[in-house]
């Protein structure tokens, strides 16, 4: 349950982008999230409602975007998305993949006024 | 606001240097986006792209070169609540008593037990309570070596919070990052706390002393470590027998020569 402190960052971040493009409001705020990430999303949805009070973001629509595990095998050049936890190769059955894509905890875009 | 759970009021975190020798003694101390298009009325689209841990990973850049300029190996240990960081570092530094100069951080949500227990090694000892925090990150660590005479050090241990899940986040600056798992846990931790243990420079199975009894299917842990952290270093020990412990003193041995 790291999300609260992710967020309160997330909020911190975000004003300070919504202040350099002349807003006072923030009414959409676009989080991209890695399944790898270790990141939970119903508990990041719950720590934004939460950390937003009081804040530009507050009341604003909260939209995180999951980004698939994506995984590389080196002995085969094979790409793959894991079946489960463990980044076995469906090919050759190795474990060594390297990920791709899906460890981002990233605040991607803002809609301001 | 509590980092926890998102209720409640905010505590803040807590430094202490804990001195050496009594176990009384009580020490206080202490991206660039810009707007690019308009589109209806006044809604600007903002472009951020900012990784929520790009702060942290920042300060945990900057505590590595810290690090190296001292010529410090800083060594973090992660796992879950009483799987045995603190007994096996408290071993480490009795077994390695004289041959090396060791600082530890210990991170804990409250109390300062762990860092009063390893306070009657000798060693210097610095308490970080979190309050409400979860796990440890990188600013706090960069807080507490100003306690530490960095230059009187080879090796730092850092006793993260016990938790599996949070502490897989964030960066420390940390040379090598070592997970935990102890035989009474299970032998399924690895597949359970994936992200941690896919992060781990080293995974050390504890209380080996303790299999039989806790009906540890030794094969099934050592295959579950292997298909979630294939890369890792496998120990396993005892830091009450202290079997095993030649295994983990020579991985740190290997970490101080490099340096």
């Amino acid at each position: 349950m790291h999300e609260v402190s992710l967020m309160a960052t997330a909020v911190e971040v975000a004003e300070m982008h919504a202040r350099e493009a002349g807003g006072t409001r923030i009414r959409v705020m676009r989080v991209r999230i890695g399944a790898a990430s270790g990141v939970v999303r119903e508990a990041l949805e719950f720590a934004f409602d939460a950390v937003t009070v009081g804040t530009m973001a507050e009341g604003a629509v909260f939209d995180v975007q999951v980004v698939p595990t994506l995984c590389y095998c080196s002995d085969c050049s094979e790409e793959f998305t894991p079946a489960s936890v463990f980044r076995e190769c469906p090919t050759c059955g190795s474990f060594t993949a390297d990920v791709l894509q899906g460890m981002e905890i990233e605040l991607a875009s803002l809609e301001v006024t | 606001m509590c980092q926890t759970c998102g209720c409640g009021a905010v505590e803040g975190y807590a430094i202490d240097r804990i001195p050496a020798v009594s176990a009384s003694a009580d020490d206080e101390g202490a991206a660039p986006g810009t707007p690019t298009h308009t589109h209806d009325h006044d809604h600007r689209h903002v472009p951020v792209h900012v990784s929520l841990l790009d702060k942290n990973d920042r300060i945990a850049e900057s505590n590595r070169r810290r690090f190296e300029a001292k010529g410090v190996v800083v060594v973090s240990i992660a796992s879950s609540p009483g799987a045995g960081k603190t007994a096996l570092i408290e071993r480490t530094l009795h077994d390695m008593a004289g041959t090396f100069e060791a600082g530890v951080i210990v991170g804990d949500l409250a109390t300062d037990n762990d860092a009063r227990r390893l306070a009657r090694t000798q060693a210097p000892v610095v308490q970080i309570t979190t309050g409400t925090v979860c796990h440890l990150d990188a600013d706090m660590i960069a807080n507490a070596i100003k306690r530490f005479d960095l230059d009187a050090l080879d090796l730092l241990i850092v006793e993260n919070v016990g938790n599996l899940v949070c502490p897989a986040a964030y960066d420390l600056g940390e040379d090598a990052r070592v997970v935990l798992m102890s035989v009474t846990e299970g032998e399924d931790k690895p597949a359970k706390y994936p992200t941690m243990f896919q992060r781990a420079d080293a995974v050390v199975i504890t209380k080996t002393d303790m299999a039989e009894a806790a009906h540890f299917d030794r094969d099934a842990a050592l295959a579950y470590i292997r298909r979630v952290a294939p890369d890792a270093e496998l120990i396993e020990l005892s830091s009450l027998t202290g079997e095993g412990m030649e295994s983990w003193r020579h991985y740190l041995d290997q970490r101080l020569k490099a340096r």
